[in-house]
């Protein structure tokens, strides 16, 4: 077997304006060899010679590695308008770079690329905004008109599908509900004790733990984890029936996906939010109660009765019936988002992720809006 | 032939999205009781013709007449024209959370006055025709591909439409299972003479189902030519694309079927 031969060309400007490439040795991926930049330099070196031709008696073992070189080579040179002769090449490098050289295919576009100012950018932005409002109001109304059609039998409703939904939202997030409402009830009366005690005023943690939760945050944080939780998973179920064209096939029996896919999940949601509300307040007030008894002078019937003295039923109210707008907006959020999925599998994750974002923010927002209406109405 | 007999019709028909245009200027028709195969590379918008066939999307221009209603503005015209095909989705596209039988029966009882034990019968008919016989039980993800789609045909055949649209009904599929589909496709134009629209960029089966091709062009964007394949194949005046691509075609045909030559 014959040894290594460095690759290498020369270039020979022959008189009749033509340039002769020669190319010779292996020209190996594994091995060292010219650049297609050195190639070209020399060959652009001379205006006149516009006819390129090759010849290959000394070329040895050859793989992509030549053909990645000549094809860049005979790319730039046909976009300099030079004509390349081919026919010194072997027959499968000729064929090969015929190929490479093939048209690509119409449909080929280049991405858009963004190189917009500012101004358009924020023009662009708020278009988008306005138009993303639009949807987003044109899908409640879609929903809203969609019970109707509904009751009216014009949209099936399948009871054991909805079974299983409300079991979904329900009973299967007890566990982390309960969990993490325990541990916020713990916190919250772990910090609020430390405070109280250099007051001597340690039995109103019961009060702090108990308006805390009952009033914001076990509303809030069952809405955080119902979006995590079930917000995400209805984003990734529709649009996973998107990416699989079943929302296609509903519409082809005249089916509304809205009606069909989203009702039933808003409805869901919305009944299980406030008992999974209604849990948690339980639930982290015993919290509080664990650590109260355990690290202060106060007792399980002390901590109950000043609880009871403190929360008002109102306030119960005011959690549950935030809750069920958090419900609304989970669910919304979940539903919107996959029935606008796009239709590869990547956009599921996205459609997952913005879900999650979606109906956090908005759980944030409303709760403000909430705070300052329950403050006027003096409730 | 008469006007009457005509089941689809498409008039100067664009089909875009936004300010892409994925077709423009396509007309033809398909008759009552045809197998039109509707050739095109991938990305060249066959789904997107087939959704537009179907009233899923809006044509930027020009109109599609099924039975001769006009397709598309009016939800009660949809509603009548919805009855009359059923498509099968190239990716079967069977409701997952639901078994064989309630994806077929789902049809039924939505749009048929059929009691339970009726509404039984029916689909496990349906699945019979297509040889999923007692797979009601399963759910999708428990079939192979090529179930898949046969339970997505039975489905869409659930109502006894007069059309059938298929979108790349071999695609995914081994070349057993899409042979059985063609013969499935041929033998239920035989048996029911449903008009058929296949989509597809396969050639195997065009000389095999198609009465009729129409090549899509995705350079041009439009049709490229449109006729009977053994036509299009031998007539010179057909585009030379055309007729190189149906002969490349012929010889397998050729090869498996030399009765036919
Ligand atoms: N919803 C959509 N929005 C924008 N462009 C789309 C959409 N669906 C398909 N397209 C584009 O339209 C063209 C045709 O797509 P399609 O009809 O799916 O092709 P085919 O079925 O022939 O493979 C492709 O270029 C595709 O990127
Ligand atoms: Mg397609």
């Amino acid at each position: 077997m014959e040894s290594n031969r460095h690759a290498a060309f020369e270039i020979q400007h022959e008189p009749n304006e033509r340039s002769t490439i020669q190319l010779r040795g292996d020209w190996l991926l594994r091995s060292e060899r010219p650049t297609a930049r050195q190639m070209l330099q020399e060959l652009m070196a001379s205006d006149t010679h516009t006819n390129w031709a090759f010849d290959c008696c000394d070329l040895g073992a050859w793989d992509s590695a030549l053909m990645m070189t000549l094809a860049r080579v005979y790319q730039a040179g046909r976009d300099a308008g030079h004509s390349i002769d081919t026919s010194g090449l072997p027959d499968a490098v000729q064929e090969l770079l015929e190929l490479s050289q093939a048209v690509p295919e119409a449909a080929v576009e280049e991405p858009v690329k963004s190189n917009a100012g500012l101004n358009e950018k924020v023009g662009v932005w708020t278009l988008d905004t306005l138009a993303g409002i639009s949807r987003y109001t044109h899908f409640m109304g879609q929903l809203i008109l969609d019970v109707g059609s509904v009751l009216r039998g014009r949209t099936p409703f399948r009871f054991r599908e909805f079974w299983i939904l409300i079991q979904q939202a329900g009973v299967q997030a007890l566990p982390i509900v309960a969990l993490l409402s325990f541990l916020t009830g713990l916190i919250i009366a772990f910090i609020g004790i430390i405070q109280l005690q250099k007051f001597a005023a340690d039995i109103y943690v019961a009060d702090l733990v108990g308006l805390v939760m009952t009033r914001e945050l076990a509303a809030v944080m069952t809405g955080v984890i119902m979006a995590g939780r079930t917000g995400a998973a209805y984003a990734a179920q529709i649009g996973s029936m998107r990416v699989n064209e079943e929302v296609d096939a509903l519409k082809t029996f005249g089916i509304e996906p809205v009606a069909f896919l989203a009702l039933p999940r808003v409805l869901a949601l919305v009944l299980m939010m406030p008992l999974l509300t209604i849990l948690s307040n339980v639930i982290s007030i015993a919290g509080g109660m664990v650590v109260s008894v355990s690290i202060s002078s106060l007792t399980f019937s002390t901590y109950i009765n000043e609880t009871i003295r403190a929360v008002a039923l109102t306030d119960v109210f005011v959690g549950v019936f935030k809750s069920l707008f958090f419900g609304v907006i989970i669910a919304f959020a979940g539903c919107y988002r996959g029935l606008h999925c796009g239709k590869d599998a990547a956009a599921v994750g996205r459609a997952t992720t913005s879900a999650v974002v979606t109906a956090i923010t908005w759980i944030v927002i409303v709760d403000a809006v909430f705070a300052v209406i329950f403050h006027i109405l003096g409730i | 032939m008469s006007s009457t007999d005509i089941m689809i019709e498409a008039k100067d028909l664009k089909l875009a999205y936004g300010s892409f245009v994925v077709m423009q200027n396509l007309n033809f028709t398909v008759h009552t009781g045809e197998i039109k195969v509707i050739m095109g590379g991938s990305g060249c918008g066959k789904s997107t013709l087939l959704r537009h066939l179907a009233g899923m999307e809006a044509a930027s221009a020009g109109e599609i007449t099924i039975g001769g209603e006009k397709v598309g503005p009016h939800e009660a015209a949809m509603e009548r024209i919805r009855r009359r095909f059923g498509i099968l989705f190239q990716s079967g596209a069977l409701w997952s959370s639901m078994t064989l039988y309630e994806n077929v029966a789902l049809p039924l009882e939505q749009y048929t006055d059929l009691n339970a034990n009726e509404i039984a019968d029916m689909v496990e008919y349906k699945l019979s025709l297509v040889g999923l016989k007692g797979f009601g039980a399963r759910y999708p993800s428990e079939l192979s591909g090529g179930m898949q789609k046969r339970a997505g045909l039975a489905r869409a055949m659930a109502l006894d439409p007069e059309i059938l649209f298929f979108d790349e009904p071999s695609a995914g599929l081994d070349p057993l299972s899409a042979r059985r589909l063609d013969d499935l496709i041929l033998h239920l134009r035989e048996a029911l003479g449903t008009t058929i629209v296949v989509v597809t960029h396969e050639l195997d089966s065009i000389f095999t189902i198609a009465d009729n091709a129409l090549f899509l062009d995705a350079e041009t964007r439009t049709a490229l030519a449109e006729g009977p394949p053994k036509k299009l194949r031998n007539d010179p005046a057909s585009p030379e694309r055309v007729r190189f691509f149906l002969r490349r075609g012929a010889d397998a045909d050729e090869l498996s079927n030399p009765a036919h030559s």
